[in-house]
């Protein structure tokens, strides 16, 4: 992709003319672009061609909810948060809890730092996760890149994934070539992913040319999971039914780590930084681009009085068990970490494994009509 | 602003031009620049690298896009730097359904047709029965008063309509512009509009600003158009900054209306209820001709060329861009087994009542032109008139008993 000529077509058109009207947004971007900095940044480009326009077209085209502030704006390879900081630094800072373009990012896959997690009550956690994306140094993302680039990324991650061995070893299935049977097992696992219907998604290009070169890999005892050019580069995923967070925190650092040395061989490691941590599309996704979660059974504690407010000061979020924007079923909600950026991996973790077990307490005590207040925790 | 203007009068007067050279100076189009980047990426890309896998898939530009005609053309862009990747977006996402064959391909400027004329030849070629724009020319007639029999028996007709759309020469069409661009389009339209008199003045109601009740009154009339949902659209481009200069322009007696920067830059509605298509068509032609002016007075005009006649977004659209057409009850016809190949002969397309994609509901058929590039905006019409007089016909014969026939089929091209 060359340098973007088209944006310097539009450069005989004024600042003024081509600002967008952002005047029913609600979202990261439209709170910060003004129309010096649309002035200032729109005649740069990154060397592969991302222009302004480009980071910003999802967060124009969705303006947004009144309740949920989305980030509206992705990066088109790893030079946009650089390019472009005049507008995603204070986006990051907006998003990312006041992180400055000054501080720095602790990167920490050591699962044996993290303490506890092993013994989670299994009656009342279902199953634990922990994902995160990592994005290809070399290559553009995937708002930008082009089919020839997906097509070597999905083939360096194939071969990466097949060197991995013993509790790793695993196999490829890639989006368009597998037979139904294939399709169906994926679907009853929960591991098939399908084109994104997200107008987030397909209005930032990420849904170009699908399926060709996606696909999803796994491990045999299916504990382990990866997505390959879906809203990033990498998703990595590891997974059990239950509350032994402890095993899901190794097994996904362990794997990571192995297929960061085979990347690395082929002089393609992943992308980052020591102040952004992992690079990824999503401003949101930066730093560990970590979310580690429980499902949980918490029927009594949702629904006290300072249920949102423990949350907070834990520094977990809740979601229903379908995910993001999906409502809790049954009193069992998906609780997670809210943060990404500004703490490590091992931090995250740990925070969603002493508030879990917290609130796990908290709920039987409800149980036996006792009162919470004397555990309510500070703010972490 | 004075600069800003004579910026973009320079900007439009050099498209004007260009233009009007034909199709030679821009033919080879424009190599990217060689920078290292550029000229490294290509040498770790080469186009077999990025060729589309197609072979799911079925619409127009799969069945003609190969590897040799992709790696020629890869490189090359547009004045406006639009490329092939970005021509062919929408074929790639959307393989296309086995009975219904899409084009899978739009231009993002005039010069699209021209720079990319090795796929958008053949792309034509099947998409218009054989139309071959390299050596046949297209007819251009809006002279109504040329249409005979033009008024139909109003038990069977229900209702006429004559659409088309026509773009604007110097800026970038949907799936390319800025908004910069669709914003230009829509000052040049809305003046032109507020120049009608008589039986065509009328007033716009611009999509983001109009009140709820505006908008309430415009969809009980079945005005309003909405953002496009259709993925041939959404990944062509086309609605991008929704609804950022986009709008509804109609006369005072609704039955003349203007579609702006929707899914080309204007569509023009001429349509009222009955059967007199020779009014319906003579507004059409009048409307059309003088909003023309009124662009070319401020020194606008429209995308036209004798090869390709109007140039519009979607190369089904080339040529007239129009579609006339009816709904007409046809209760005994319709169950008729002759209907189809009826229909056929006569150059005719059912559609439902809802537009394209659309079941009939009861006895009522949209009629229309199956045509659109090779025969004039009369020729069509006045297709369309005979045509429906048919049916009208064989409707009442078959009411009465009797027998009806086949008609031998009509001319392609004239020739």
């Amino acid at each position: 992709m060359a340098k973007n000529c088209h944006n310097d077509y539009k450069m005989k058109f004024s600042g003024d003319e081509e600002y967008p009207d952002l005047s029913l947004h609600n979202n990261h971007m439209a709170k910060v672009l003004t129309r010096d900095i649309y002035q200032k940044l729109r005649g740069k480009s990154t060397p592969s061609g991302f222009t302004l326009d480009d980071i910003i077209q999802t967060g124009v085209d969705n303006p947004g909810h009144p309740f949920i502030m989305t980030v509206g704006c992705v990066a088109g390879d790893e030079e946009s948060y650089e390019v472009f900081k005049d507008l995603l630094d204070p986006i990051i800072s907006d998003r990312h809890g006041g992180y400055k373009p000054t501080d720095k990012h602790k990167t920490d896959l050591n699962f044996e730092n993290l303490k506890g997690g092993d013994d989670l009550d299994p009656n009342y956690v279902l199953s634990s996760r922990v994902r995160t994306g990592r994005s290809i140094k070399g290559f553009t993302l995937p708002p930008h890149n082009s089919r020839g680039e997906r097509r070597t990324i999905q083939k360096l991650s194939i071969e990466a994934l097949a060197t991995l061995s013993g509790e790793f070893k695993g196999k490829y299935y890639p989006l368009d070539g597998m037979t139904d049977a294939e399709q169906d097992q994926l679907i009853n696992d929960h591991f098939l992913f399908d084109k994104p219907v997200s107008p987030l998604l397909t209005c930032a290009g990420m849904a170009r040319d699908w399926p060709d070169a996606r696909g999803i890999w796994h491990n045999e005892s299916k504990t382990f999971l990866v997505w390959v050019n879906e809203e990033d580069h990498l998703r990595v995923i590891s997974m059990q039914q239950g509350g032994n967070m402890k095993e899901v925190f190794r097994r996904f650092c362990t794997g990571l780590l192995k297929i960061e040395e085979t990347f690395k061989k082929h002089n393609h490691g992943f992308m980052w930084n020591e102040h952004l941590g992992y690079v990824l599309t999503c401003p949101s996704n930066l730093g560990t681009g970590l979310r580690g979660g429980v499902h949980v059974k918490l029927p009594k504690l949702s629904t006290h009085a300072k249920f949102e407010e423990i949350l907070t000061r834990l520094r977990l979020q809740k979601r229903g068990t379908g995910g993001v924007d999906t409502a809790s079923v049954g009193g069992v909600f998906d609780i997670s970490n809210a943060d990404r950026l500004g703490s490590s991996e091992v931090d995250q973790v740990q925070l969603v494994v002493d508030g879990v077990k917290l609130m796990v307490a908290m709920e039987k005590k409800l149980e036996k009509s006792e009162s919470i207040d004397d555990m309510i925790p500070a703010q972490k | 602003m004075a600069t800003q203007f004579t910026r973009m009068l320079a900007g439009r007067n050099t498209a004007v031009m260009l233009a009007s050279l034909g199709a030679g100076t821009l033919a080879t189009g424009y190599l990217f620049s060689d920078s290292t980047a550029a000229a490294e990426r290509r040498m770790l890309y080469p186009p077999s690298a990025d060729f589309p896998d197609l072979r799911k898939h079925n619409n127009c530009m799969a069945a003609s896009l190969t590897p040799a005609i992709y790696a020629r053309l890869r490189d090359k862009a547009t004045p406006s730097s639009w490329t092939l990747d970005q021509c062919i977006q929408t074929g790639v996402d959307n393989p296309g359904h086995p009975f219904i064959k899409t084009v899978g391909m739009v231009a993002g400027d005039e010069e699209t047709y021209e720079v990319f004329s090795e796929i958008f030849d053949p792309v034509i070629k099947d998409r218009h029965h054989g139309y071959d724009p390299r050596t046949m020319k297209h007819p251009t007639d809006l002279d109504s008063s040329k249409i005979t029999s033009g008024v139909f028996d109003e038990r069977y007709v229900l209702s006429s309509r004559v659409r088309t759309g026509r773009s604007i020469r110097g800026l970038s069409l949907p799936p390319a512009c800025s908004r910069a661009e669709r914003r230009e389009v829509e000052r040049v339209a809305v003046m032109a509009l507020s120049g009608l008199q008589g039986d065509l003045a009328g007033r716009y109601y611009s999509l983001g600003e109009m009140t709820e009740r505006e908008q309430q009154q415009l969809i009980d009339e079945h005005f309003l158009f909405d953002k496009p949902v259709s993925p041939l659209l959404t990944s062509a481009g086309m609605a991008r900054d929704w609804p950022d200069a986009r709008g509804i322009w109609h006369n005072n007696q609704k039955n003349f209306l203007i579609w702006i920067n929707e899914e080309d830059h204007t569509r023009i509605i001429s349509m009222e209820k009955g059967g007199n298509m020779k009014r319906v068509f003579e507004r059409f032609c009048r409307g059309l001709k003088q909003v023309e002016q009124l662009i070319q007075e401020r020194g606008w005009e429209f995308m036209w060329n004798e090869r390709l006649g109007y140039i519009l977004t979607c190369p089904s659209n080339l040529g007239t861009g129009l579609r006339a057409g009816v709904h007409v009850r046809l209760p005994n016809l319709s169950k008729d087994p002759r209907f189809s190949k009826i229909l056929e002969n006569l150059r005719l397309q059912k559609r439902g009542t809802g537009g394209v994609d659309t079941a009939a509901t009861g006895d009522t058929f949209d009629i229309s032109n199956n045509d659109r590039l090779g025969k004039s905006e009369v020729e069509l019409v006045q297709l369309v008139v005979d045509g429906v007089n048919y049916l009208i016909d064989c409707e009442k014969r078959l009411e009465r008993g009797q027998d009806i026939k086949i008609p031998s089929p009509i001319a392609q091209f004239r020739r």
